[in-house]
């Protein structure tokens, strides 16, 4: 589904929260950082599929709220000692509209 | 200086640690090669116990995947077997006919596990237990059969045997001997071993001699010698290894029992090196990883040119990996003529400690049940320390060296800094505590990271707590005021309350740039901690703010493995009435709650709600009138009660009626902590008010206050804090207690923690002897609780923080 989507508006995104986007078969996380900028990676830990949106977001990472661990929102890739990676999805702020894609910028491993 | 060629047969846990070593010593000498023949990155071969318990996963246990090999440029030939050396070519060829060449070699092919040459060993479900391939046999068929046979009652096959049993099979263990790891443990210990095993279902027939393996296909059972059979669906064999030589026999390289290598693990071939299990090293082949490490140490020293090391052999010791038996063995524990035994043993106990001395120095040591000297006489045996002087305590352990209490955390406290903590990685207490307070390090598995500690075989993780709690503990270190509230700044959790008072500090934004953050939005431990910090500095001011708190306050339940949530109801004091019952029976009906439990803090969870749900089921459980029980919140929890006065034929005071009303007290409250309570009628103390935070056990003539007590992961008895003599005199102490703790403790410090930091003099002063300050804190608490005392759930079922509990739905289709 390589088309922009409209999901919501910026305002109804808690700042350093996030909300859920579900799709027919997997649910997106969408966080938005201090400074507004937003970010949509998929609601599923590398670890052990944690939710990454009910995690405390700071600083364009979130912490997994099942054992800790730090993803980086932008590559979504683990951070620290822990290994392991997240699907990222192409996400944007248009008059205060957020629209997102549903193809992770990078193919599933 | 060209780059050498480097091959490496084995991708075990000998041989890639072996490469690790180099490549930190010199990571651009050499071109690396590595053949495996398992189709697999490195991983932790022994903790395919945990696996098979199901008690860790396969990608848990990897060490290396293989990222690891390409961003440290080896090729990993993985799954390819090597069949042939040339070594005047010095080219090796696997099965599949890929080559490569080296300019030095390493042989750590491991060992094979011995299978015992039976008729009918060919049979379809008679399996080793050696690598993942066993595992998932062995896993595949506790899915279809019930009944399992293992063969050999040593370590491994006592943890196949746990594993099995775990997984639901009916596990028989068939041991030759009389007694259970014969080699690892006397008749004692054995005994008490195998006692504790029978007990958990494991079954054994001891000195039986296997004779012949029945069944058409698959297996159906065992024959032994004497004509008995046992039926088994699984035969695992867990008899012994012998080292994997024929590779080395096949090129010619000089091998007895195992590859011979001298004390630079150097083979008869100067340019081939060898490591593990598979070599024989001045007469000896281990069968356990700590050797192998130090063997791979001094490989890589010697493949790097240094030069400088040198392999003289290892002591080893052991330790048995299924949960919840705890048992230690090292050196001669047998003993002979010329040797001298203490022993200690409390059957009902469980517990047997037995040490062997010579000329008063230890030569071996069994301890079964408490284990945590464990490391300290193996370091006194391999020392060769003359224990003579502390000889009439040394069973008692290290910690009786002093006065230091009888807690595993003292009693790490008192270790040395050179002894060691984790056998299998060599590790030792002072680089432990080095690295956490260096590093800042404050979880297990940070300091697993850093120093490989408790990363092997996982049996010294009690231990490496043990030091990472005494060490951040604050208890203990230097400097305790020193320690920042976290790693985004330099200040301490003393520092920034006082600061938020004196400097009039409102917001979080503020507090950070007063106090130089180095992350702007601060991390997940700071955010938790300064809204508390605001909170209960400004209670009537202070916004809240739901994205610094841990996902539990945020959605007021408790996140459950699979992202749902559970829902406690407040029963004030355990009480409840057949309506409260029935409404909550009726919640449950409607929202189909999968599971229902009582709760330690009597009252009921109601686990598996989604989390859309939640304001629902919240908005039925306020009609019904419920409130939140916080079951989920660094906050007040329950106030445990015992029967009373009304019925108990012992009961001296209401102890019901006490609870409710210190309930309806102290509920709603957020503290740094979660903050339990309880009353008991009488000194029986059915409640147990004396591991609570706040206690109280009623006496004829009134009622006993007992603070600090703790029973969760380190249990602490409270102290007495006073006596008094009427129920508003315990509403009034309470109110004052809650405050000074709110007020003076850290975030995340429970009052028993709290208490030990401080002082039990601190607290006696402002709470019982200045009735001025006593009154004083009570006013703040009791202010503070006009705010704190609305009903989250209400709140949110009613609308507040909706869109927290509103998914955005899409139809776009599926995403890719
Ligand atoms: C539900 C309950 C177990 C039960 O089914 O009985 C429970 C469940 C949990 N306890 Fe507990 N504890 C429960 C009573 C206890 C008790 C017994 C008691 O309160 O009488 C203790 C020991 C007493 C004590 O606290 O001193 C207890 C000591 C702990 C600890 C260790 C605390 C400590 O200071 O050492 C933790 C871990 C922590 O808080 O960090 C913990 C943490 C947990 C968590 C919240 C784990 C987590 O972070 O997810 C569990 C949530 C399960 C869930 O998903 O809902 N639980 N927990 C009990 C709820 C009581 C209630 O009605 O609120
Ligand atoms: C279930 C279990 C539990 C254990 N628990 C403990 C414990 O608690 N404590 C402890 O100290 N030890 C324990 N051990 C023993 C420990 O795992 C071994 O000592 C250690 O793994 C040996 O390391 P190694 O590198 O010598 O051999 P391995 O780890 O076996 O590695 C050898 C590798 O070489 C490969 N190989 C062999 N020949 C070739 C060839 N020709 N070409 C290519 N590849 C080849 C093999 O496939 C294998 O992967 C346990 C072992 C098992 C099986
Ligand atoms: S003891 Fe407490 S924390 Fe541990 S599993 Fe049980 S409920 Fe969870
Ligand atoms: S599931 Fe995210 S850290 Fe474990």
């Amino acid at each position: 589904m390589n088309q922009w989507i409209e999901i919501t508006l910026l305002k109804d995104i808690p700042v350093l929260g996030s909300r859920i986007v579900e799709t027919e078969d997997a649910n997106i996380a969408v966080f938005r950082g201090s400074d507004d900028q937003v970010y949509a990676v998929k609601d599923a830990c590398p670890h052990k599929q944690g939710p990454l949106s009910q995690g405390i977001m700071h600083d364009g990472t979130v912490t997994c709220p099942l054992h800790n661990w730090k993803i980086n929102l932008t590559n979504g890739e683990a951070q620290g000692p822990d290994s392991g990676c997240v699907n990222v999805y192409p996400i944007k702020v248009e008059d205060g509209q957020v629209f997102l894609k549903l193809q992770s910028e990078e193919p599933e491993v | 200086m060209l780059k050498q060629d480097l091959v490496l047969i084995g991708n075990g846990m000998a041989g890639v640690r072996t490469l690790e070593e180099i490549l930190k010593l010199d990571p651009e000498r050499y071109n690396i090669t590595v053949f495996g023949e398992e189709p697999y990155g490195n991983y932790n071969r022994m903790m395919l116990s945990p696996v098979l318990a199901s008690e860790k996963t396969i990608a848990e246990i990897m060490l290396n995947d293989e990222q690891w090999y390409v961003d440290n440029n080896i090729t990993l030939h993985k799954g390819k077997k090597i069949d042939a050396i040339d070594r005047a070519k010095q080219i090796v060829t696997a099965s599949d006919g890929t080559q490569a060449h080296y300019d030095r070699l390493i042989l750590a092919t491991g060992s094979m596990p011995f299978m015992l040459p039976l008729p009918g060993a060919d049979k379809e479900g008679v399996i080793a237990f050696r690598d993942i391939k066993d595992v998932d046999t062995m896993l595949d068929a506790t899915k279809s059969y019930p009944k399992a046979v293992v063969i050999g009652g040593g370590l491994l096959g006592l943890e196949a045997a746990y594993g099995l049993m775990k997984q639901g099979m009916e596990v028989t263990v068939v041991h030759l001997g009389a007694t259970l790891m014969d080699r690892q443990l006397d008749t004692n210990a054995s005994q008490l071993l195998q006692k504790s095993l029978e007990e958990r279902g494991m079954k054994f027939l001891m000195q039986h001699s296997s004779a012949e393996i029945l069944g058409d296909k698959r297996v159906s059972g065992l024959k032994f010698n004497d004509g008995t059979e046992a039926e088994a669906d699984l035969l695992v064999m867990a008899v012994g290894i012998k080292p994997n030589i024929a590779l080395a026999q096949s090129c010619g390289l000089h091998c007895e029992r195992g590859i011979v290598v001298n004390d630079t693990m150097q083979t008869y071939d100067p340019k081939i090196y060898a490591m593990g299990e598979c070599v024989q090293h001045r007469g000896i082949a281990y069968g356990l990883v700590a050797p192998l490490f130090e063997q791979a140490k001094v490989a890589a020293n010697h493949l790097v040119e240094y030069g400088i090391a040198s392999y003289t052999g290892s002591v080893t010791s052991t330790k048995l990996k299924v949960t919840g038996i705890e048992l230690f063995s090292a050196g001669d524990f047998i003993g002979n003529d010329s040797t001298e035994e203490i022993v200690f043993k409390d059957e009902a106990n469980g517990t047997y400690k037995k040490i062997v001395l010579a000329d008063n120095r230890i030569q071996g040591a069994v301890l079964y049940g408490d284990t945590v000297d464990g490391s300290w006489y193996f370091q006194l045996m391999k020392d060769g320390t003359d224990v003579s002087a502390f000889r009439d305590t040394l069973l008692f352990g290290q910690a009786h060296l002093g006065d230091s209490g009888h807690n595993p955390e003292t009693r790490v406290a008192t270790l040395s800094d050179d002894a060691e903590i984790c056998g299998c990685n060599g590790v030792c207490k002072g680089e432990i505590v080095k690295a956490i307070s260096v590093n800042k390090l404050f979880t297990l598995d940070e300091v697993r990271a850093h120093t490989k500690a408790s990363a092997s075989c996982g049996s010294c993780t009690g231990l490496v707590e043990s030091l990472l709690a005494h060490t951040v503990g604050g208890e203990y270190s230097a400097t305790p005021s020193s320690k920042p509230l976290c790693g985004c700044t330099d200040a301490t959790h003393d520092q920034v309350r006082e600061g938020i008072i004196k400097g009039q500090l409102k917001t979080m934004p503020e507090v950070r740039s007063s106090f130089q953050w180095r992350q702007p939005d601060g991390c997940p431990s700071c955010r938790s901690a300064l809204n508390y910090y605001l909170l209960c500095a400004w209670p009537n001011e202070y916004v809240d703010d739901a994205q610094s708190r841990f996902i539990n306050e945020r959605a007021h339940g408790n996140i459950q493995k699979d992202g749902t949530y559970s829902v406690v109801p407040r029963m004030f004091g355990g009480m409840c009435t057949a309506q409260d019952l029935r409404s909550i029976a009726d919640v449950a009906d409607k929202y189909e709650v999968p599971t229902m439990k009582v709760t330690g803090g009597q009252r009921i969870d109601m686990f598996g709600i989604k989390k859309e749900q939640l304001p629902a089921v919240w908005k039925d459980l306020t009609d019904a009138g419920f409130v939140s029980g916080h079951a989920y919140g660094k906050s007040m929890r329950t106030v445990k009660t015992c029967v009373g006065s009304e019925w108990c034929r012992f009961g001296t005071q209401d102890s019901t009626g006490l609870g409710v009303q210190l309930e309806e007290l102290t509920w709603g409250s957020w503290m740094p902590h979660k903050f339990k309570l309880a009353v008991s009628g009488c000194p029986r103390n059915c409640a147990e008010a004396t591991i609570k935070d706040f206690g109280v056990v009623c006496v004829d003539s009134g009622y006993e206050i007992h603070i600090a007590g703790n029973g969760g992961i380190k249990v602490r008895v409270t102290d007495l804090l006073c006596k008094i003599s009427t129920e508003a005199e315990v509403l009034e102490y309470c109110g004052a207690f809650c405050q000074l703790y709110r007020e003076d403790a850290h975030y995340l410090e429970r009052t028993a923690p709290w208490v030990e930091r401080v002082g039990l003099e601190k607290i006696k002063q402002a709470v019982v002897e200045d009735a001025e300050q006593r009154k004083a804190l009570n006013k703040r608490f009791l202010e503070s609780q006009v705010k704190a005392q609305v009903d989250p759930w209400k709140e949110r079922a009613e609308g507040v923080a909706n869109l927290e509990f509103t998914p955005i739905k899409v139809n776009a289709g599926a995403v890719v």
